[in-house]
């Protein structure tokens, strides 16, 4: 059963404030994602006040650097449960999570960040290596 | 580690993704939850077996880190009398 709508809105308004496009529908995570062109951020968000506490404020920091990926969605898991599914399968290699992050170039993964790799850290630690993933794979797409 | 207050009021491991060695062949990764008089209860499980011919124990972990858990069991709770090692899976 999803969560109850009020309780997570301020999460998606602080992923909307960064910038990020929400993706509720599955036409929605298509037309996003259906484009392999170019780099796009994924960020799989969720209700885990721990460890997406930490993740969407690292992602902040992150997108204050100058190479970033052309496009940020994101997709509520718990939340909006058709949408997040889709989206999944666009990185179907990698086993679910939340939050997490998938980094595309020209429609290949290029860069995942498991919610393991995100527990028990600050969002510098984690804006650091999103940096890095930034600068390897969008340096010559930034927008 | 960075120092960051993951789950305050809880074990330093709560809700973090470990590996928990038993002292057989079992090996499971999961997100711990606690650790009781039962035994460390575990969430979202995958299970690796050294006799059922599978990946080889690194390649498992490697695999893990990089795939992600696959889980078998929502829940576990390993008896103590097992428990061996218990490590986070990200500093694996």
């Amino acid at each position: 059963m999803p969560y109850d709508p009020r309780v997570v809105q301020p999460m998606r308004e602080e992923m909307v404030r960064m910038g990020v496009q929400e993706l509720k529908t599955v036409a929605e995570v298509d037309a996003a994602l259906g484009d392999p062109r170019g780099t796009t951020l994924v960020f799989v968000n969720s209700v885990c006040g721990c460890a997406a506490g930490s993740a969407r404020p690292g992602l902040s920091l992150a997108l204050q650097h100058g190479n970033r990926p052309q496009r940020l969605v994101t997709v509520f898991a718990g939340v909006d449960l058709d949408a997040a599914a889709r989206a999944r399968q666009y990185f179907s290699d990698y086993a679910p999570s939340s939050p997490s992050l998938a980094l595309f170039s020209d429609g290949e993964v290029v860069h995942f960040v498991h919610r393991h790799q995100i527990e028990g850290r600050g969002p510098q630690d984690i804006a650091k290596d999103l940096v890095a993933a930034f600068d390897k794979f969008c340096a010559t797409s930034s927008v | 580690m960075s120092g960051h207050v993951f789950h305050p009021g809880h074990s330093e491991l709560h809700g973090i993704t470990v590996v928990l060695e038993t002292t057989g062949d079992v090996l499971y990764v999961g997100r711990y939850h606690e650790e009781t008089d039962r035994g460390v209860l575990l969430h979202d499980v995958a299970e690796h077996r050294k006799e059922t011919g599978g990946l080889p124990r690194e390649e498992f972990i490697a695999r893990t880190l990089k795939f992600g858990v696959r889980p078998q069991h929502q829940h576990l709770v390993v008896p103590r009398e097992v428990v061996g090692r218990i490590s986070k899976l990200a500093e694996w």
